[in-house]
């Protein structure tokens, strides 16, 4: 089928948008960024899109909250729109602060599971690469063999779930926190750059279709970006375009 | 909502939990301590001040929607103060911000609000902080006004602090005429006191005699234009001045005579622009053009160090706008007082140096993270002469495609300003920062600080980079020092203009006319529109404030009007060039030294730990992590690096977005707090030739690099501090000259001086920074950071031995032993040539400049950051001070490949191998058990964990 057309909405505030449209475009998609208020005018809609991938930043400043905003607004304004495009079989996807807005939604983990993103135990930002494992039936990751390694940048990015053990009887969770040497970070910072209970970076739902996470693999999707660049037989390793590829095999396939 | 109508207004105050217990180093408690006040504990909760129409239904949505989380926090009236969790109980002060200053989080619950049908009028929020501890009341006073608020911008109460909102009902003051005309030099000066314009004597003549031939006095809006405009800070009088020097002859005008003309005379081709526009503008490829600026913001960020660096950040990111780029990059050098210092040392009016560190800081990472600009380069250095005179210097970085900076403005043109709305914020700045500061400033500076709101300037950089490439503007510049009236002034220059203040929106009633034309709040662009529409509908497509104020006239006279009344009808010829030209005096400068004296201690390894643990030398990896490095995609060099993330890089490399991918920008960035106060000539050569190592180092081309100066002065009226300013300025052009390296624009911050209480003056040290950037045109052959190869050759640039005479090894010594500090040495550029030249053969596989604590800390930090072993023998050296910890220009330690070392030695004549990099030290069977460390260098003997403890920790 043709390629793929994602939507990348930006509120004020969004500013990771452009580092997210050029990964999918990298994997093959056709990525659109348009302000939520040309949305709300009906310059576009979710039906005129394959994908929805919301973009990191600070939405309205994370004024009240990351993402909580921002997820109001997804809600007030498109929520109709979102729900069908889930059910009607669209990936989803959101990053750092599209990740925030995602968990206010609803969407994330959705269901019945409660959670939120907090702030971070160090009590203030951090810009780290981190190692990422992956897991779960998401369309996103259920490829994924190799661990991952991207930057976090956040200050509140601790997932707190009301029922962590609910999540993972559920296999909603999509990546965790590894060391260097692919350990489990074990709450152990900075491999675990928040705290995370479960060293939890990221989640899916139930349909495997919404896919949220704090650490940023649009960062890391051409060799060039690894910091470990032409220093360990590793390079290449941890390469994160795998994961926006996977995202567009599941529209194309 | 017309439900809602008949259900009164109330204030509901809200406490949301748990609260945030506060241990760090950095924090409340690490402050309080500092001051000696016996806190034990200080947890921090969130207040939510809101007025409205709120029925028990609506409240409790407000409350599940906007304020508290679904898991983990618990939300209840603020009125009741032992609520719900045990840390909640204890000593309780609550602060919120004064009326009118910038609330972000206010404006938006309004406008959610809205957005879910609740009637909110107003709201805010604030901050509950609760103590334990045994405090009495002197010691709470403290800790309220010294550690948890800042008066310039807050509140505070013990207990209960009710929310304040602006006054929606002020009236509006109106203009008022200012008598001048009869007034001699004694009654000009008290008007000059008065109204705090910052005139020189001279200056308020002209002024007179120019409204006395227009038989008129001038209104409260044209002095107060006239001041601004004709401040130091915007009209650079010292820079301008004509300077008589000790041998009678007269320099007409520093910047002119040597940054200028420096420029001018090596005329470098891809220079676009120099020191006329807001920054400058250099060719970065054949499609592709990039503009850079560095600011400085000291006064503000003394008395509110968040909102001052903040809004640092904010102003050169909109410098970087007003010549049309995108900022791809943002950088910081902060220079403070010693964070240990004992607070009785502390004059009144003067924050602690730790606690401007910390919110200068935190300002920094605030506005770069929140408009996702990556900081990529900077430096920290403490010393004592920055305690009352900080200095923070904030840069920005931005790309435009060739040629896209359009600045013709033509008569008949709309003005437009795009952001946000205008309070009383920062009135009077231009004129604040052109003066001293003193015990009162803090009382009376107030409405001079701005607070920033990073995210409108995110909708400002998506807008203009739009409409840039729609080509809906004719010309473009920010709104910074002096706001409407240094802005549309400055256009208006030639053309003239005529504004209505009545179509400036503001935040609150009750401002004066003059103050709505001179308010710096920040956020805010002015661009002329041949046709305004289609700009109006670009910033309402992405949720930006844009207004129509008035048009250029092409008549040559501002005038400004509040409806129906003219506040200023002035001549722009006598505005932009009315102003006498300031004559000063420079005295003659002793840089004389005394002979070297033998220091007592010789313990080169404990000397070096030292070195690796001094303020300006240390780590400074924690402050870097909470700045966004990445965003955008682009940072090749990072500014820490390495096999563990955690070494220190020389210079930094950005791949500009949206370009080919195949060059780079590099920057690099010069900076030294001891020995500018020792000899201002030897300083702006080591601080040029340090850029330049930085910028070569990561790879940049130094056939193509271009500079920026700012300079951080005392008070230029005294002729000593003058005499420092002039030799560092010719400094300046011999030095661009000789590395053939234009200055393409600067800025010059003076009067950084603190008049302690009993009136003597506590000027700052004498500081020069330079930012070098250069074009990295083979990103394939740049050097990494730190030793990469055990087995590679260790090659070192330059002399072995450097100077000690104002070197760090003396701060360490904790006396200056006297001694030449490092000479000019015009011969150094060369070796920068041949070391670039290597890298772009791919001959270099890592490289570390020389700096601060000379070889052997640069050796260390090397090897600490590849985690290699390194070993350095310097021969009948190996105990030398001056070859160990000697600091001078142009000198490299490079890890070159032994099947390279040929080629090497060839492209580098001034190279010698003095060295191997070898795997982790302490296991290497060759040496002798006294050499078992990761890190020999001469007799110095260093582990891993040693160099992590002094130099990460900073315990020598």
């Amino acid at each position: 089928m043709s390629t793929p057309k994602v939507l990348i909405p930006v509120a004020l505030g969004t500013n990771r948008d452009g580092d997210l449209a050029d990964a999918f475009r990298l994997a093959g998609a056709d990525p659109v960024s348009l302000p939520l208020e040309a949305l709300r005018a009906g310059e576009a809609s979710m039906d005129d899109f394959q994908m929805l991938a919301v973009p990191g930043g600070f939405s309205y400043g994370d004024a009240l909250g990351a993402g909580r905003l921002l997820g109001l607004d997804l809600v007030g304004w498109f929520g109709d729109q979102l729900h069908a495009a889930v059910a009607a079989g669209k990936p989803i996807f959101g990053v750092c602060n599209g990740f925030q807005a995602l968990v206010r939604t609803g969407l994330l983990p959705g269901g019945n599971h409660q959670s939120v993103l907090a702030h971070n135990d160090s009590g203030h930002f951090e810009c780290r690469w981190v190692t990422l494992a992956p897991s779960s039936q998401s369309v996103w990751t259920k490829d994924l063999t190799e661990p991952l390694r991207c930057p976090v940048a956040h200050a509140e990015g601790k997932f707190v779930a009301e029922d962590l053990g609910a999540l993972e009887a559920a296999d909603l969770v999509a990546f965790r926190y590894l060391t260097v040497d692919g350990e489990p970070a074990g709450g152990a910072y900075p491999a675990n750059p928040n705290g995370s209970p479960g060293d939890v970076a990221g989640v899916t739902d139930e349909t495997g279709l919404v896919l949220g996470l704090m650490p940023h693999p649009e960062d890391h999707v051409t060799e060039r970006q690894d910091p470990l660049r032409g220093r360990t037989a590793s390079t290449g390793s941890g390469l994160c375009l795998p994961l926006f590829e996977a995202g567009v095999a599941a529209v194309t396939a | 909502m017309g439900q809602n109508d008949a259900i009164d207004v109330h204030d509901f105050s809200y406490v949301v939990g748990p609260g945030h217990i506060d241990a760090g180093d950095h924090g409340p408690l690490a402050t309080a301590r500092r001051f000696g006040i016996p806190a034990t504990e200080i947890t921090e909760f969130r207040l939510v001040h809101v007025r409205g129409g709120l029925d028990a239904a609506a409240q409790a949505t407000l409350v599940e929607r906007l304020i508290v989380d679904p898991v983990g926090q618990w939300c209840s009236p603020a009125a009741d103060h032992d609520a719900v969790d045990g840390s909640a109980t204890g000593l309780v002060v609550e602060t919120g911000l004064r009326p009118g200053v910038t609330d972000r989080e206010g404006a938006e619950l309004v406008r959610a609000a809205a957005e879910l049908g609740l009637e909110v009028e107003a709201a805010t929020v604030g901050r509950r902080w609760v103590i334990q501890g045994d405090l009495d009341e002197a010691q709470i006073d403290e800790l309220a006004q010294r550690v948890l608020h800042n008066d310039v911008i807050e509140r505070w109460a013990l207990g209960s602090l009710p929310a304040a909102f602006a006054d929606q009902r002020a009236t509006e003051p109106a203009t008022t005429t200012i008598v001048v005309r009869g007034l001699d030099e004694a009654g000009l000066a008290e008007v000059n006191k008065a109204r705090r314009l910052g005139l020189d004597p001279e200056e308020m003549v002209v002024i007179r005699d120019h409204f006395t031939a227009l038989d008129r006095d001038p209104t409260d809006g044209e002095l107060e234009t006239l001041a601004q405009t004709w401040s130091e800070h915007c009209a650079h009088k010292t820079f301008r001045a004509a300077i008589t020097m000790p041998d009678g002859s007269v320099i007409d005008g520093l910047l002119k005579s040597y940054l200028r003309s420096a420029t001018d005379e090596i005329d470098a081709p891809y220079v676009h622009s120099a020191f006329v526009d807001n920054a400058g503008i250099v060719a970065f490829d054949d499609g592709w053009d990039v503009a850079i600026k560095a600011e400085t913001h000291n006064h503000p960020s003394a008395l509110e160090p968040f909102g001052g660096s903040n809004t640092g950040v904010g102003g050169v990111v909109r410098d970087i706008l007003g010549v049309s780029a995108k900022p791809i990059a943002v950088t910081d050098i902060l220079c403070f007082g010693p964070e240990d210092l004992d607070p009785a040392e502390l004059p009144d009016g003067v924050l602690h140096p730790a606690r401007i560190r910390d919110g200068v800081i935190a300002g920094v990472g605030d506005y770069g993270n929140k408009i996702g600009v990556p900081n990529i380069a900077g430096a920290i250095l403490h010393d004592p002469a920055y305690t009352t005179t900080p200095l923070v210097f904030a840069g920005c970085l931005g790309l435009l495609p060739t040629g896209s900076n359009p600045t013709n403005a033509q008569p008949g043109d709309s003005i437009v300003v795009l952001g946000g709305a205008v309070g009383r914020d920062g009135v009077g700045g231009a004129t604040f920062s052109s003066q001293t500061m003193g015990v009162e400033t803090a009382d009376i500076a107030g409405s001079s600080v701005q607070i920033g709101d990073p995210i409108v300037e995110k909708g400002l950089i998506d807008v203009i980079c739009a409409a840039r490439d729609a080509q809906l503007y004719t010309a473009v510049t920010d709104c910074g020092a002096g706001g409407l009236s240094s802005a549309v002034g400055e256009m208006a220059e030639t053309l003239g203009a005529d504004v209505d203040l009545q179509l400036v929106p503001r935040k609150y009633p009750g401002l004066a006319p003059w103050e709505v034309w001179l308010s710096e709040a920040q956020e805010r662009m002015v661009v002329a529109c041949a046709d305004p529409a289609p700009m109006l509908e670009l910033a309402a497509r992405w949720g930006v404030g844009a207004d129509v104020i008035g048009r250029f006239t092409g008549e040559g006279r501002l005038i400004v009007r509040n409806g129906d009344e003219t506040m200023i009808d002035i001549d722009c010829e006598f505005l932009h060039d009315g102003r006498p030209k300031r004559q000063m005096t420079a005295a003659a400068l002793d840089t004389s030294r005394p002979e070297r004296q033998v220091p007592a201690s010789t313990d080169v390894t404990a000397l070096t730990l030292g070195l690796l643990a001094h303020p300006s030398i240390r780590s400074n990896e924690d402050v870097v992590r909470t700045y966004d490095h990445e965003v955008l995609g682009g940072t090749l060099v990072r500014p820490y690096a390495g096999a563990a993330g955690d070494g220190a890089a020389d210079g930094t490399v950005v791949i500009p977005p949206g370009t080919s991918g195949t060059r780079g920008v590099a920057l690099g960035v010069g900076v030294n707090a001891v020995i500018g106060g020792i000899d201002p000539e030897a300083m702006a050569w080591s601080v040029i030739d340090e850029a330049v190592r930085n910028a070569v180092v990561a790879g940049a081309d130094p056939a193509e690099l271009s500079l920026l100066d700012n300079f951080a002065w005392g008070n230029p009226t005294d002729p000593d501090t003058l005499a420092g300013l002039v030799a560092a300025c010719q400094a300046c052009h011999d030095a661009a000259l000789a590395f053939s390296a234009p200055f393409v624009s600067g800025k010059d911050s003076l009067y950084n001086v603190f008049v302690r209480p009993d009136g003597t003056p506590d000027p700052v040290a004498p500081t020069l920074v330079i930012t070098a950037m250069g074009i990295v045109k083979d990103l394939t052959t740049v050097p990494l950071t730190g030793t990469v190869n055990p087995g590679d050759d260790v090659w070192l640039v330059g002399p072995a031995a450097g100077a000690l005479g104002g070197s760090h090894l003396d701060e360490v010594l904790g006396a200056d032993h006297g001694g030449e500090v490092p000479r000019p040495e015009p011969g150094a550029v060369a070796r920068h040539h041949e070391l670039a030249a290597a890298i772009a053969q791919g001959l270099v596989v890592s490289a570390h400049d020389l700096a601060e604590g000379g070889l052997a800390v640069a050796a260390a930090e090397w090897a600490f950051a590849g985690r290699t072993g390194v070993r350095i023998d310097l021969g009948d050296a190996n105990d030398d001070l001056a070859t160990l910890f000697g600091e001078g220009a142009g000198r490299y330690l490079v890890e070159v490949a032994p099947g390279d070392a040929e080629a090497f030695a060839a492209a580098v004549p001034s190279a010698a191998r003095i060295g191997t990099v070898i795997g982790s030290g302490t296991d290497t069977p060759n040496d002798t058990p006294s050499d078992r460390a990761d890190v020999a260098v001469g007799s110095v003997r260093l582990s891993f964990d040693d160099i992590a403890r002094a130099w990460v920790g900073g315990n020598a």
